[in-house]
């Protein structure tokens, strides 16, 4: 469906289906395209390949006939067109999963850091106290809501299907928090506003901070939050060595265990969240039952 | 030697040179001046911190009272320089520690600042006084309680930005009572709730401070307190701002800033209420600088608020101002000299706010000293960046975000080259360039004609060859900062224009097209470069040769190529075997 392949000389026609949707906007050129293929071999492009959904390619399939003037013509001396050596592989992500940067979500695409905005004022911005009075104050549309809709939420049974009610007023941003677990120094950034229940954001957690779970056997690492006679179970992760329980820090200051509340009072109330030993939660002043 | 004057005299007049570069000029005159210079140089600023090493530093300038660093690269701040990259100051500390036992004042950005850090400044320095970390991280509050407890002469203390490991509010109770010398306090960026006693105790014995800048634990109905016992400051920053609409806290709160006759900037503004707002209005009139990047407010109460600021110089606002408050901006701030819009849903598909093009138009129409912008908006027109061109001159710093990075002219579809290519045609005086859009080879070559006092240029999903790159690179005269990603831009032009690099600062490029032998080749050329590849996929080598790398970054440096503490994801010139890697 790509409106690149037509009518192009270029060497390698796979890659232009890899260079589909780079146009996130409207108005696909023809110089936009060629630049693609001009980048060769590059992990960027697999980025972006990998990530679009059918949602970006609505607006650019109309635009087929670009009317660009051909700067390109010119540059394409200088340009390199990467033929045999290149394989653009169909998987290579940029980066292992763990390591590096944030993803944020663009619309449905992921690009990381962009736009360019600071984590810590997206912070700052996300975990803003939406007071009623200003809430009423905003005649803003509530667009934008189906965002949630497609991130990856695997509702279980056990879990509540929550469609978290978009509040009037403020559009839906995202909530992130940050995320300690004890034993290393440098934390990690979680939005919680992806998830839809406690047991998406474990197993978020749980990808996260413990690398030795099998892809399979997520379930072995981490203990499926059920509710016994109603009463929730903290959320714990065990890595091997010992047991670690997902706290977390209340508007309060106060430290809490995950798990307690209903998700969307903990979503209002959560600072930031730590993921404990279990022998040094006992400080908490809540039980910990033991599961079994 | 015959006429030259007494060194003692020399020194004297060397004291009154505060810019660096004189001082660079002087010290070049002669090997006497050189060596005079360095013995009275008291403060530096070391742009890149790998650029050189603390050894060459401490063996150059003896006698330093105050050290400037600056550390990562501007894109860490959009996470894309992995964690543990480098930009350690526990090194720097360690070696100043001995060194200069007068110091006093030490500022990092964008550095790794650990505790141990933090507490050997607190004990090594008998004077300091003013400790400035913005954008730092890798430290907790109990390194803040070494510094508090331990600087017996603190002036300031300014966390901006930084990432803190908030492990409680205690750390402020550390200030002895002894400690009256503040001047300047910034813990904004800090979550956990202080004590409020001990910090009204401090603010109270605290005469001289200026700066007090609020986290966002502080309650509305603590500020009121705070500031009455501290009318002289000039810059204010609020915690939250937020409270149940009660008459007594609002007039306690008005009568408090009525009492701050000396109150210039403003900032803070966490959880706004907007009925608390004019609380504040005694004192709009004074003030030049307001930073409401945090506060949503509608656009009917900003535009309330703004107004009553005829004074204002700088402001930093969310897009809920919107375009008729940007309007209302143009009509009543004609003092305003820079202008900050923050994106108040930066990921949301369809616009929240009705904030577009007119905006910046306005403002630059109606606010003769408009020199520096940075505005988020959705879509953008050349016609737009042309009117902007022509109203506007005087531009120093122009830095447009389009949340789509490449967009259109949205009215003909077209690339931005033209509007771009206007306001560096323009705007003479250019020192700082970003762009979006939908960007050709065209607006490069507009830069690279025009552009030639540039400084930074900031670059994004544009260009469609090499030759983007190389008309930046041999067109723009002053450059010293190029920070690129996603572009196609590749070997040719960075090998073409080896050279000029060694001018620059640094070079940033990441998800180009740029090979693994261009770097390495690259360093071979250039002894004074180094070229790191920061890849996390593994050894370059162990990919095909015409594959790119994932991000380069290549700088000046007198020190050494491999750096001590380097990552495994990192790959510099090995400088043992001239062809291999390490």
């Amino acid at each position: 469906m790509s409106s690149s392949e037509e009518s192009y000389s270029y060497p390698d026609e796979s890659d232009l289906e890899l260079g589909l949707g780079l146009s996130l906007g409207g108005g696909k050129t023809k110089t936009k395209t060629k630049h693609l293929v001009a980048a060769g071999g590059g992990g960027s492009w697999d980025h972006y390949a990998r990530i679009l959904t059918a949602k970006d390619f609505a607006g650019v399939v109309s635009d087929k006939t670009s009317s660009s003037s051909s700067s390109s013509s010119s540059s394409s001396s200088i340009t390199k067109v990467n033929t045999s050596g290149t394989k653009r592989t169909a998987e290579s992500p940029c980066s292992p999963p763990g390591r590096s940067a944030i993803r944020f979500s663009y619309g449905s695409s992921q690009v990381v850091g962009w736009p360019p905005v600071r984590t810590y004022r997206m912070i700052s911005m996300s975990n803003q106290v939406k007071s009623p009075v200003t809430e009423q104050l905003f005649s803003i549309d509530d667009k934008c809501k189906s965002k949630n809709a497609d991130t990856p939420n695997p509702n279980h049974g056990s879990c509540k299907n929550n469609n978290i009610s978009k509040e009037n007023g403020f559009a839906k941003t995202s909530l992130f928090v940050k995320v300690n677990i004890d034993g290393v120094a440098i934390g990690r950034k979680v939005d919680l506003n992806a998830h839809t229940c406690y047991e998406a954001l474990s197993r978020a957690l749980d990808d996260m901070f413990m690398p030795s779970a099998s892809v399979g056997g997520r379930g072995s690492n981490m203990e499926k939050q059920s509710s016994v006679a109603g009463k929730r179970q903290p959320v714990r992760f065990h890595d091997g060595s010992s047991d670690f329980v997902l706290t977390y820090e209340d508007k309060d200051g106060d430290w809490m265990l995950v798990g307690d509340v209903p998700w969307e009072i903990f979503l209002s109330s959560v600072r930031r969240l730590r993921i404990m030993r279990t022998t040094d939660a006992k400080g908490l002043g809540m039980r910990i039952s033991t599961l079994s | 030697m015959a006429y030259s004057f007494p060194e003692e005299v020399l020194e004297h007049v060397f004291s009154f040179l505060s810019s660096d570069r004189d001082r660079n000029a002087v010290s070049l005159v002669c090997k006497s001046w050189y060596d005079i210079e360095r013995w009275c140089r008291r403060r530096i600023f070391v742009g890149n911190c790998y650029a050189v090493s603390p050894e060459i530093v401490i063996r150059r300038f003896p006698e330093l009272r105050a050290v400037e660093m600056k550390g990562k690269p501007h894109f860490a701040d959009f996470n894309l320089v992995p964690e543990g990259w480098g930009a350690y100051a526990y090194p720097w500390i360690a070696a100043m520690e001995e060194a200069y036992p007068f110091l006093e004042e030490i500022k990092l950005k964008r550095m790794v600042v650990t505790d141990e850090s933090l507490e050997l400044i607190s004990k090594s320095y008998k004077s300091f006084k003013v400790l400035v970390l913005t954008s730092c991280e890798g430290f907790t509050t109990d390194g803040l309680a070494s510094i508090a407890a331990n600087c017996r002469h603190l002036r300031e203390l300014d966390l901006r930005e930084s990432e803190v490991e908030d492990l409680s509010g205690h750390w402020l109770s550390h200030f002895p009572d002894s400690c009256t010398s503040l001047v300047s306090l910034n813990m904004s960026c800090l979550g956990s709730e202080v004590s409020f006693c001990a910090l009204e105790r401090l603010v109270a014995r605290s005469p001289n401070l200026r700066t007090l800048r609020l986290n966002r634990a502080v309650p509305l109905e603590r500020l009121a307190n705070l500031i009455r016992r501290a009318p002289q400051l000039v810059e204010l920053g609020t915690g939250a701002y937020s409270a149940e609409i009660r008459s007594d806290t609002f007039s306690n709160l008005a009568d408090a800033f009525s009492a701050c006759k000396q109150l210039k900037a403003l900032s803070g503004f966490w959880d706004v209420v907007p009925s608390y707002l004019p609380a504040m209005y005694s004192v709009c009139s004074g003030i030049t600088s307001l930073n409401l990047s945090y506060a949503a407010i509608p656009s009917s109460d900003l535009v309330k608020l703004i107004s009553q600021c005829q004074n204002l110089q700088r402001l930093w606002v969310l897009d809920y101002i919107e375009d008729s408050g940007l309007d209302a901006l143009a009509a009543s701030c004609k003092d305003l000299q820079e202008l900050r819009v923050f994106p108040s849903d930066p990921f949301g598909a369809e616009p929240n706010v009705s904030l577009t093009e007119q905006g910046l138009v306005s403002v630059s129409e109606g606010c003769p000293k408009l020199e520096s912008v940075l505005y988020f908006c959705r879509q953008m027109s050349n016609a737009a960046l042309i009117a902007i061109a022509k109203n506007r001159p005087n531009f120093i710093r122009f830095r447009l975000c389009i949340i789509d990075p490449q967009a259109p002219d949205y009215l003909t579809l077209e690339p931005l080259d033209a509007g771009f290519g206007a306001i560096v045609e323009k705007c003479k005086e250019l020192r700082r360039l970003s762009m979006t859009g939908l960007l050709t080879d065209r607006v490069f070559k507009y830069i690279g004609s025009h552009a030639k006092k540039l400084e930074m240029l900031s670059i994004a999903f544009a260009g469609d060859s090499d030759l983007g790159l190389h008309h930046v690179l041999s067109g723009c005269d002053s450059l010293r900062k190029l920070e690129i990603r996603d572009c196609p831009f590749g070997d040719k032009a960075l090998l073409a224009n080896a050279a000029k690099l060694e001018t620059m600062r640094s070079l940033w490029m990441s998800s180009c097209s740029v090979s693994f032998g261009a770097c390495k080749l690259l360093a071979q050329k250039m002894p004074r470069l180094n070229v790191e590849v920061i890849d996390e996929r593994g050894p370059p080598d162990s990919r095909p040769e015409g594959c790119s790398v994932e991000r380069a970054y290549v700088y000046r440096t007198v020190a050494s190529r491999q750096r001590l503490d380097m990552p495994d994801f990192v790959w510099t010139h090995d400088e043992d075997s001239s062809l291999r890697y390490s």
